[in-house]
C-alpha cells in the first residue's frame, strides 16, 4: 500500500505543510536528497530534462537546476541551504527564476520511524500570502507540468 | 483552505495507478460494464473490478443498478474538485514522492542483488 500525502495550505498564513512516510530507512531518503545524481531522478517531472548546474547540499552551500520543458523553455530553480543535518534537518531557501525575489523558506525535518521506515516532514514560509499562492502556481508550470498535464488530460477526456 | 481530507488523498491515490486513468478515460465517452472496462487490457476481470472498487471508493466512479449491468458511471464533479492549484501541486509532490519511492525501490534492488553475489 502506498503511503500517502499528508498536505494543509492554512487559510490566511503564508504556509505549506506536507507530511509523508517512506518504506525506506532514513538514511536512504535523506541521501536521495543530498546526491545530485539522485534527485535528477526523482525531483524533476518526467518529459522534462533536468539539467544539474550544482548542488551542494550542505550548511552554506548553494543550489541551481534548471528544467527544459519539451518545447525547450527553460524554468530556473535556485538558492541556498542555510543548515543540513544528516539524516535530519535541512533548511534551504527556494528561488523561481520566473518570480525573482520571491524567495520561499523550504524545512525538512527527516524522522526515523524505526523498522526501516521514516518520516518526511515540510514547511515551507512565504513571503506573503500573494506569494504562496503564486508561486506555487507559476512554480508548478517548470516543476509540476506533469501534475498539470495529467489533470488536464483527465478533465478534457470527461468533458467529452 | 485546508485540503488534506481522506477524501481527497483517496482520489489521488485513486488516479495514481495508470489502470485506473485509462478506466477513467473510457469511463469519460459514457457509462459501461465491467467487462466492457475490462477489454483493452491484459489482465483479469477480477483485477479491472478491484480498481474499479478503488475508484468507486474515491468516489470518482458509482455504479448503478440497471438490472444486470451494473453499468459503471464517471463521477465528473469528483474531478472536477481536484482542479484547485493546491490540488495540483498535491499531485505533483505526490509524483515526486512516488519517483522518490520507485528510486529507492531500485537502489535497495540493487543493493540487495550486490548482497547476494558478495
Amino acid at each position: 500500500m502506498s503511503n500517502s500525502l499528508k498536505l494543509s495550505v492554512p487559510e490566511g498564513l503564508p504556509f505549506i505543510d506536507y507530511e509523508r512516510e517512506f518504506d525506506f530507512p532514513v538514511a536512504d531518503v535523506f541521501r536521495a536528497h543530498k546526491e545530485p545524481d539522485l534527485i535528477t531522478q526523482w525531483l524533476g517531472p518526467r518529459g522534462m530534462k533536468m539539467e544539474m548546474d550544482h548542488y551542494d547540499f550542505r550548511s552554506g552551500g548553494t543550489y541551481r537546476y534548471v528544467h527544459t520543458g519539451p518545447e525547450g523553455v527553460p524554468y530556473e530553480f535556485r538558492g541556498i541551504f542555510h543548515t543540513v543535518r544528516e539524516n535530519e534537518f535541512a533548511l534551504q531557501t527556494f528561488e523561481f527564476g520566473g518570480y525573482p525575489d520571491v524567495v520561499s523558506l523550504e524545512f525538512m525535518t527527516f524522522e526515523d520511524l524505526g523498522g526501516g521506515r521514516c518520516r518526511l516532514r515540510g514547511h515551507s514560509v512565504y513571503p506573503s500570502l500573494e506569494a504562496r499562492d503564486g508561486m506555487a502556481q507559476s512554480g508548478m508550470e517548470g516543476g509540476m507540468t506533469e501534475g498539470y498535464e495529467r489533470l488536464d488530460e483527465l478533465l478534457s477526456a470527461a468533458k467529452v | 483552505m485546508i485540503s488534506d481530507s481522506t477524501a481527497l488523498d483517496s482520489a489521488f491515490l485513486a488516479l495514481a495507478d495508470p489502470v485506473r486513468r485509462s478506466i477513467i478515460a473510457r469511463l469519460s465517452r459514457g457509462p459501461a460494464t465491467v467487462n466492457e472496462l475490462a477489454e483493452p487490457f491484459e489482465i483479469s476481470k477480477q483485477a479491472v473490478s478491484k480498481h474499479i472498487q478503488v475508484l468507486e471508493q474515491a468516489q470518482l466512479v458509482t455504479r448503478t443498478r440497471d438490472a444486470q449491468r451494473r453499468p459503471v458511471h464517471l463521477n465528473p464533479a469528483r474531478l472536477e474538485a481536484l482542479t484547485a492549484w493546491i490540488d495540483q501541486y498535491r499531485l505533483v509532490r505526490e509524483g515526486q514522492f512516488r519517483s522518490l519511492d520507485a528510486m529507492l525501490q531500485s537502489s535497495a534492488g540493487q543493493r540487495g542483488a550486490k548482497a547476494k553475489e558478495q
